[in-house]
């Protein structure tokens, strides 16, 4: 625990500007301080998956991340993925009925969508690898990858209609 | 200590006296004056001495944090005691306030005191002495326009006999080559600007070139890469262990975005450097440094191997398939792979592959365990960013990590002292889990 001082970053679009020690994982100011809940606590050591957010256009564990990093930055949950909830990975999701106790969801839509973005076209190896740390205690597995591929083809299609 | 080393050391400490007494202990004092009127100065003097001590990086050592700036006061392990960094703000009581601008490059050029005494060469003097008396005359504007701030010296604690002083006039006798950098005739104009600005101002070989019993650069090793603060600041000549040379491209990406593609990302003590110093520096420096030491590193004589080491690099992509359960890979899939996954056959900035990380080709691991525990940027640095695991992982974990991960990703043996290596790291304030 270090003095506290002041942070101010972007959160879904919205300023959030709170005082705390720097040393605070991002995961306390979404889910105590901004109030959205979607994404989880989990192991609080990064290996897990269930916090996963965006950090600028990168997908980083939240409960490892302080607030020192992200300072300035652009952040984005679960809740800012989509504004209503339509991201390709989202109805993917419900197509597949890809989770069952949905604990991990949020964390695992988070990360393939970082994943679509930087491999378009992902193979299995892409899936399974990027994928790795996001744990499913459900074994939900073989559904999130049909439900990436759905996602990132019908990401595809609409770029290539474009 | 053995009796052969101590004897060695007592005859280096005699050649140092004798050198002392041959040379001048003590040089004469330069007069005081009035402190200068901080509006006394050409602002485009002020300006550029601004950028000369932001890529000097002259408040790494003269600004301690939480501290107000150029104060002084941050104690530097030498390996002979701590040194403290001196107030070069210009308070005439404890800073540098009644230096004139002779005195200053004296202090630049010669690492002299304006009271006449000799400076210890933890102050980069024997770098600075190549700087040109303009950009001399730029920094002396800079510090003299600062606000004034009262911080009494703090004791060095240098053991006997290299505290005395006059001493250090031996030191300099033996291992200081003064004078401006001069032009190499054969090179071009940007190798030049580049080695007058790593050699000077920038002083790269301050960290990157090993240093001998008496603290002074090896100059037959120079960029050989040395120890620095828990990291190892990598080789700068063609002995560097990475698998892709460092050519122009990707040192100037490096030096100026803090990252690499296809080496990494500047972390710890370089990733200030980069990004709170050279930042300051037009593309055109950090361009003629990439030049310079593009042509150091040999990268030229290693470019025709560079698709065959990518190819290798690439090779390891899919290492990991059916290892899931040992116990190193499951923490690399579980912890790292969601980042560092890189199929691509180009290299990528965004999903870095770890076969082409200098720091795990490396003899030295420093660099690995420092990057895993404290990650690489956050703390308000632009650039790439890594969490840090040190409060994730025990030291156990970063073992079988480091192990599986030097193992899979190089063709370097084992990492020896792995356990010694990491507990020597682990920060004090962040307790393994």
């Amino acid at each position: 625990m270090t003095t506290p001082i002041t942070t101010i970053f972007q959160l879904n679009g919205q300023t959030l500007k709170l005082t705390a020690s720097p040393d605070t994982p991002l995961l306390w100011a979404i889910r105590d301080v901004a109030k959205l809940t979607g994404t989880k606590f989990g192991c609080g050591i990064g290996l897990c998956g269930a916090c996963t957010v965006h950090l600028g256009r990168r997908a980083v564990r939240s409960c490892i991340t302080p607030l020192s990093a992200v300072a300035g930055a652009q952040v984005t949950t679960i809740e800012g993925l989509s504004v209503n909830g339509q991201h390709p990975l989202q109805k993917a999701w419900v197509q597949t009925q890809a989770p069952q106790c949905g604990y991990c969801q949020s964390g695992q839509i988070m990360q393939a969508a970082a994943l679509i973005r930087r491999f378009p076209n992902p193979t299995d190896d892409d899936i399974d690898s990027v994928m790795n740390g996001n744990l499913c205690r459900c074994m939900a597995y073989v559904r999130i990858r049909q439900a990436i591929k759905i996602a990132a083809a019908e990401v595809q299609g609409v770029a290539s209609h474009a | 200590m053995s009796g052969t080393l101590l004897k060695r050391l007592s005859f280096a400490v005699v050649l140092l006296l004798l050198a002392g007494c041959v040379g001048l202990g003590w040089r004469s004092a330069v007069a005081p004056i009035d402190p200068p009127v901080a509006g006394s100065f050409a602002p485009p003097m002020v300006a550029l001495g601004a950028q000369l001590a932001a890529a000097g990086n002259c408040a790494g050592c003269h600004t301690t944090a939480g501290a107000p700036a150029w104060g002084g006061g941050l104690g530097l392990e030498t390996g002979f005691g701590l040194v403290y960094s001196t107030n070069i703000s210009p308070d005439p009581e404890t800073g540098i306030g009644n230096w004139s601008e002779a005195a200053f490059a004296r202090a630049m050029h010669e690492g002299v005191a304006r009271d006449g005494s000799h400076l210890l060469p933890a102050f980069p003097y024997t770098h600075f002495t190549k700087l040109t008396d303009q950009d001399v005359e730029a920094l002396y504007a800079f510090l003299m326009s600062r606000p004034a701030v009262s911080a009494p010296e703090h004791k060095n604690t240098i053991r006997f006999p290299f505290n005395v002083r006059a001493l250090q006039a031996g030191w300099k006798l033996l291992y200081f080559d003064g004078g401006v950098y001069q032009p190499v005739a054969a090179k071009g104009e940007q190798w030049n600007r580049g080695a007058y600005l790593a050699e000077g101002l920038t002083h790269c070989a301050a960290c990157h070139t090993p240093r001998n019993r008496f603290g002074a650069e090896e100059k037959n090793a120079a960029y050989a890469g040395a120890p620095f603060e828990g990291w190892s600041a990598p080789p700068l000549n063609g002995t560097n262990p990475a698998p892709m040379p460092w050519t122009q491209k990707d040192t100037f990406d490096y030096l100026r975005n803090g990252q690499s593609e296809s080496h990494g990302a500047a972390a710890g003590p370089m990733a200030l450097v980069v990004h709170s110093g050279l930042a300051m520096l037009p593309d055109a420096d950090v361009q003629a440094l990439a030049v310079y030491f593009a042509d150091t590193n040999a990268s030229a004589a290693r470019a025709p191997a560079a698709a065959a080491a990518l190819l290798v690099a690439n090779s390891r992509r899919l290492v990991d398939a059916g290892r899931e359960t040992e116990p190193g890979a499951n923490l690399y899939l579980s912890a790292c792979a969601s980042c560092h996954y890189s199929p691509a056959a180009t290299p990528s900035s965004v999903q870095g592959g770890l076969a082409l990380s200098t720091s795990i080709t490396s003899d030295d691991p420093g660099n690995f365990i420092q990057t895993v525990m404290q990650g690489v940027g956050g703390a308000g640095l632009p650039g790439p960013y890594m969490p840090g695991f040190a409060a994730a992982l025990t030291d156990r974990d970063i073992v079988l990590l480091a192990s599986y991960l030097r193992s899979t990703r190089s063709d370097q043996p084992p990492w020896a002292n792995l356990p010694a290596a990491i507990a020597a790291r682990r920060p004090p304030t962040t307790p393994a889990p």
